[in-house]
């Protein structure tokens, strides 16, 4: 990965004590790295003393950065390193070396939907899935959001970072790649596996004739 | 060149948007989705899943927390 130019003056800043370029970063960065610090940790507190370290680290180690990776990179690789060893403490580890997992394998989407190895059509859908509504009202809206996030938490501890990354903060496959240190296979599987389960969850609720359903 | 079962299909459909398919399996991908209008829906239903993931508001710092890093700063980089 090169380095970008806005990389050489964003690095510069923070080393001659820049406030406003310090400040600026804290803005642009500071929600993701809450997140993503969230998935390794136990509580927001325990996130927030994560995100805060990280800080801490950027602020005391920027002369040690060497413009091998992006800055953005450099940073989120310094707090995963900080939300692990914390998880560990918390024991709540997440195991990126193991892949695949017994969770990371098998069909996504129930086989039942799917028509019989012995019917003309075998692998077909029995019936298509239901549209989904366009468009909702506010209500709705709020409702399918808390059922995103109820979803996206039920979601096993890597395919939730994953998702998190890819779709909710909307790094690129290559910086997340980086970021936790697994193939670009091996995050394809789980970005796959996170999507087709939070497409299940929601569902049900926006089902054209299923609204509010089950 | 033979053709994808539906459930061939949903299992493609990450590797499809990360354009990961290779050239053979790219082209049977496409013409199950203009034969088939159920994976045609489940398609857009995971693209709308994740534009959805994309408008969730995420948390950011604290104004204290934020107070006490800038101070940081100015301590270490001063």
């Amino acid at each position: 990965m090169v380095t970008s130019s806005t990389d050489d003056a964003t690095v510069a800043g923070v080393r001659s004590g820049d406030e406003a370029v310090f400040a600026q970063l804290l803005n642009d960065w500071s929600r993701s790295m809450l997140l993503l610090a969230r998935t390794f940790v136990s509580t927001e507190a325990s996130a927030e003393e994560v995100v805060q370290d990280t800080w801490l680290a950027v602020i005391r180690g920027i002369d040690r950065f060497e413009g091998r990776s992006s800055l953005r990179t450099w940073v989120y690789r310094i707090l995963v390193h900080t939300a692990k060893k914390r998880g560990v403490r918390e024991s709540r580890t997440v195991p990126w070396s193991s892949l695949p997992a017994e969770e990371d394998r098998g069909p996504t989407v129930d086989p039942a939907l799917f028509r019989d190895a012995d019917d003309q059509y075998p692998g077909g859908w029995r019936s298509f899935p239901r549209e989904w509504q366009t468009s909702e009202g506010s209500v709705l809206a709020g409702e399918v959001r808390t059922h995103l996030r109820a979803a996206i938490d039920a979601l096993p501890d890597r395919q939730r970072v994953v998702i998190t990354l890819r779709d909710v903060l909307g790094h690129g496959s290559d910086e997340v790649c980086q970021m936790l240190e697994i193939s670009a296979a091996n995050q394809r599987v789980l970005l796959h596996r996170a999507r087709a389960a939070v497409r299940g969850r929601l569902a049900p609720y926006l089902e054209q004739d299923g609204v509010g359903a089950p | 060149m033979s053709g994808l079962s539906c459930q061939e299909f949903v299992e493609l459909v990450t590797d499809y948007f990360e354009d990961a398919l290779d050239e053979d399996t790219r082209a049977r991908f496409e013409e199950h989705r203009e034969l088939c209008p159920g994976c045609e829906t489940y398609l857009d239903q995971i693209r709308d899943t994740v534009a959805r993931l994309g408008e969730l508001p995420v948390e950011s710092l604290t104004p204290e927390m934020r107070a006490t890093l800038l101070s940081a700063f100015r301590d270490v980089r001063r």
